[in-house]
């Protein structure tokens, strides 16, 4: 595994444990009568696992499975790699951390600004990457 | 595959057609007379997709797929994978079955429940994660 992906899959991975933490203290509120708490952690608890989990594992070992050998242009280098996963972990904080600074209203804004670059990094890093194998009938 | 994978793969598919039937009755809500504790479903079918199905199939496939543990342990500690299994199914079972009675009817012995299934699914998670961190590494 290459060592953007080993990054990608390890910080999916405390996403994900963060994100059920979080899922875990929501459940277990409304178990006890205490939904107050609910609306302020739901948007943190779905950016974590929508994005900080699920989207982060498949940019991961899409950078570890996808073929490279003979690949020419930017996707031969690792540096969008990389912006990626800056970006993309840079916008997740931000995003998760908005509804906390609501006197901020930029920092939603910018975390998903910061999501964007991070797709358009992991887009150019993978292009070239996708094609056929001359191996596989589908 | 290993027998783990299998049962990871098949349930998450289970899920997949639950989750999708029950987002067909909860569109159905508007035209029919349906029970409150089937309105009240939302979240439990939200999580019966996302957890059941999505989340489910990953920790299947990860499982399979990723870079050996060691030369004795392929996957880790088996025991470990096993539990993560066993606690995230159960966990979103109860889950999806007391969270609409809850809403509808709350009460201790409910919410007990609930508490349950909130414990055996972060169990679940850590657990993954316990289990898959070591094998995320350069060869």
């Amino acid at each position: 595994m290459p060592r953007v992906s080993t990054w990608f899959v390890r910080s999916s991975l405390l996403c994900l444990a963060l994100g059920f933490t979080l899922g875990a203290l929501m459940l277990a509120a409304k178990g006890v009568g205490r939904t107050a708490l609910i609306p302020r952690l739901l948007p943190v608890h779905i950016e974590l696992l929508l994005v900080g989990w699920m989207v982060q594992l498949g940019m991961g070992v899409a950078q570890w499975i996808l073929p490279r050998f003979g690949v020419q242009g930017v996707a031969r280098g690792a540096a969008p790699a990389w912006l990626a996963f800056a970006m993309l972990n840079g916008g997740v904080v931000l995003v998760a951390a908005a509804p906390v600074f609501p006197s901020l209203p930029g920092m939603l804004l910018a975390g998903r600004t910061a999501e964007v670059v991070a797709g358009a990094a992991f887009l150019a890093s993978v292009w070239a990457r996708v094609r056929a194998s001359g191996l596989s009938a589908m | 595959m290993p027998p783990l994978t299998r049962w990871y793969i098949k349930t998450a598919l289970v899920y997949l057609v639950a989750a999708l039937v029950g987002a067909v009755v909860l569109a159905s809500a508007p035209l029919l007379q349906l029970p409150a504790p089937l309105i009240a479903a939302g979240p439990a079918q939200i999580h019966a997709f996302v957890v059941g199905w999505l989340t489910q199939l990953i920790f299947g496939v990860a499982y399979w797929m990723f870079p050996k543990f060691s030369a004795e342990r392929h996957r880790g500690l088996n025991s470990v994978a096993v539990a993560t299994y066993i606690l995230l199914n159960a966990g979103l079972l109860l889950r999806v079955v007391v969270e609409p009675w809850q809403a509808v009817h709350p009460g201790p012995w409910l919410g007990r429940l609930l508490m349950v299934a909130a414990l055996a699914q972060w169990l679940a998670g850590v657990g993954f994660v316990v289990n898959t961190w070591p094998r995320v590494r350069t060869k």
